[in-house]
């Protein structure tokens, strides 16, 4: 009989590993279901360029059923929930699809409402998001009108997808500024729940530099409680307040709502509780988690996605022939950073390595942790890359999805003692 | 690495004032703790949260954040800003005794 296996959600990481099944498998040994509640395919990290108008919001959505190889059937419905006894999907439409392996990949949802006041008065006029295409555009209107004063950049607190793209954010509105020679009566701050630019001492160190050099002010450690769109101010936990103009806020991010509705499957968050290593979800061995829905400790970002892909697409195939899991996932994630004026950085991690200075993929490679148009012109080939290389599901030559180190300059320990 | 005595006992710290083994924590150290961050009277909430910080590193091997404590330890964020103003996440972590809880990149 031909193996059952349902893909839950058709964005990155569920197209690329049905692509990458459907090669493995022929017609007659599985049949591949991808579930999706929509037909449109966003690539998301375009959505930080709409509002520079350096992306059009129609440029970067295509149909989900077109980046599925032939033999992979769409279903459009939203998945209502997952029973883990017998092996099947409840979808909001009433059907009930039976699997042998499921794969979760339904990423991560906003959630503003749960921050006071954000979706109040104010919400898409005076702050906005740009994380959702709607968001994305409208800012594109509100930037274009925005003369001066004080524009404040916000995330509510961790995880986010793409958490490096809110500084991103701050450079590129530098740069913007800039270009309509209005930079000076722009005030620009990027306020923070962490205690500094980025997580991690030494990119966070280079990040909050970049951030001096173009007189972006930082607020540290602020937590936001309230969100006042009358008055227009951030107001946190213990106090404290910025007043903005224009706020550009990133909600709060939390799992798919199937999740929380699928007893034993998922975390406070609804993020699914999963095996930091063989990506597989702690509740059931047939289950398994790419992307963003996984409640792995690495970023949620497409470039995880794709090293993921690899290790989950094995393993799904090892489940099924009743082979040994493989374990070798190792947190792997990289980012390009854009930094304005056709420049960008590039940071490379993985579970136990922070982000480093360097090149990638070896020596001769992209520098990391530095500006450069080598950067930017990689960010931008992303795009091409997304829709034709990682989308499909193809190898990539000389990218393994392990986290390569020969480029890498080991960090000096604040505490480590000099050699005598 | 600092280390400090705590209710009589010599405890070593991270140079940002958190337990390094957090097994060197004990109960009766907690008020002690508690005033270093400017907290002279526990109440019934504080220790409720304290324990379930403790409770949490021992079960998942990392301290819950903020947000994830408003969700499950029964108090809510706004209260437990009130308990522990200078940020419970971190606060409640120094007096529990166990390590900076961080959430990822
Ligand atoms: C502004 C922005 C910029 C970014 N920039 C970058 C970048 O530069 N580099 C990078 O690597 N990553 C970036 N990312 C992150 C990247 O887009 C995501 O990490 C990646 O798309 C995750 O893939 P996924 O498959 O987990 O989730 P998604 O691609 O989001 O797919 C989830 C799918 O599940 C579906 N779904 C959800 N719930 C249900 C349900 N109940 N029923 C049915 N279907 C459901 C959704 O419709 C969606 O299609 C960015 C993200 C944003 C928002």
């Amino acid at each position: 009989m031909a193996h059952q296996i349902v893909v839950l959600g058709g964005g990155t990481g569920g197209t690329l590993t049905a692509n990458r099944l459907r090669r493995a498998y022929g017609q007659n040994e599985a049949n591949i279901v991808v579930v999706d509640q929509n037909d449109r395919h966003i690539y998301q990290p375009g959505l930080l360029f709409v509002p520079f108008g350096l992306a059009h919001p129609e440029d970067i959505v295509r149909p989900r059923s077109r980046q599925l190889l032939p033999g992979i059937e769409l279903h459009v419905s939203p998945v209502d929930k997952v029973d883990v006894v017998s092996d099947s999907v409840h979808l909001a439409d009433g059907t009930v699809l039976a699997y042998d392996a499921l794969v979760v990949a339904t990423g991560a949802v906003l959630q503003p409402h749960e921050t006071e006041g954000l979706t109040g008065e104010g919400w898409m006029e005076r702050m906005f998001t740009f994380y959702t295409p709607e968001g994305s555009a409208a800012l594109e209107g509100a930037l274009a009108h925005f003369d001066r004063g004080h524009l404040v950049v916000n995330f509510i607190d961790l995880p986010i997808k793409c958490p490096v793209a809110p500084l991103e954010f701050c450079f590129l509105a530098d740069w913007y500024f800039h270009e309509r020679k209005i930079r000076d009566q722009v005030k620009i701050s990027f306020v923070t729940p962490l205690d500094g630019a980025f997580t991690k001492p030494v990119s966070s160190r280079a990040l909050a530099s970049l951030l001096a050099e173009k007189d972006i002010e930082l607020i540290t450690e602020f937590n936001t409680g309230q969100v006042d769109g009358a008055s227009g101010k951030l107001v946190s936990y213990d106090g404290r307040e910025v007043p903005f103009d224009l706020g550009v806020i990133v909600p709060l991010h939390g799992g798919a709502p199937w999740v929380s509705n699928s007893p034993g499957l998922g975390d406070e968050l609804g993020f699914v509780i999963t095996d930091e290593h063989t990506l597989q979800s702690k509740a059931s061995p047939n289950i398994f988690v790419i992307g963003d829905a996984a409640g792995v400790p690495t970023s949620k970002a497409g470039s995880v996605t794709h090293f993921e892909g690899e290790v989950v697409t094995e393993n799904v195939q090892r489940f099924l022939a009743g082979e040994p899991i493989d374990g070798s996932f190792d947190g792997h994630s990289n980012c390009f950073i854009e930094t304005g004026f056709s420049k960008a950085l590039l940071i490379d991690f993985n579970y136990g390595t922070e982000p480093l200075e360097g090149h990638y993929p070896t020596d001769v490679g992209l520098p990391l942790l530095k500006e450069s148009r080598l950067n930017h012109l990689g960010k931008l080939m992303f795009q091409w890359f997304y829709w034709h290389v990682l989308l499909p599901g193809r190898e990539v030559p000389g990218i393994k999805s392990s986290m390569p180190t020969s480029g890498k300059k080991k960090p000096v320990a604040a505490s480590s003692q000099p050699v005598p | 690495m600092p280390s400090k005595m705590i209710a009589g006992e010599d405890v070593e710290l991270t140079d940002d004032g958190f337990f390094v083994h957090p097994e060197q924590w004990k109960e009766d150290m907690v008020p002690d703790l508690a005033k270093e961050e400017g907290i002279d009277t526990l109440t019934d909430q504080h220790w409720q949260v304290i324990h379930f910080m403790r409770k949490e590193y021992l079960e998942k091997g990392e301290g819950p954040t903020v947000r994830v404590l408003g969700k499950t330890s029964g108090v809510s964020v706004k209260e437990l800003y009130q308990l522990f103003p200078k940020g419970p996440a971190k606060v409640a972590a120094k007096i529990a005794g166990i390590p900076k809880p961080i959430g990822c990149i």
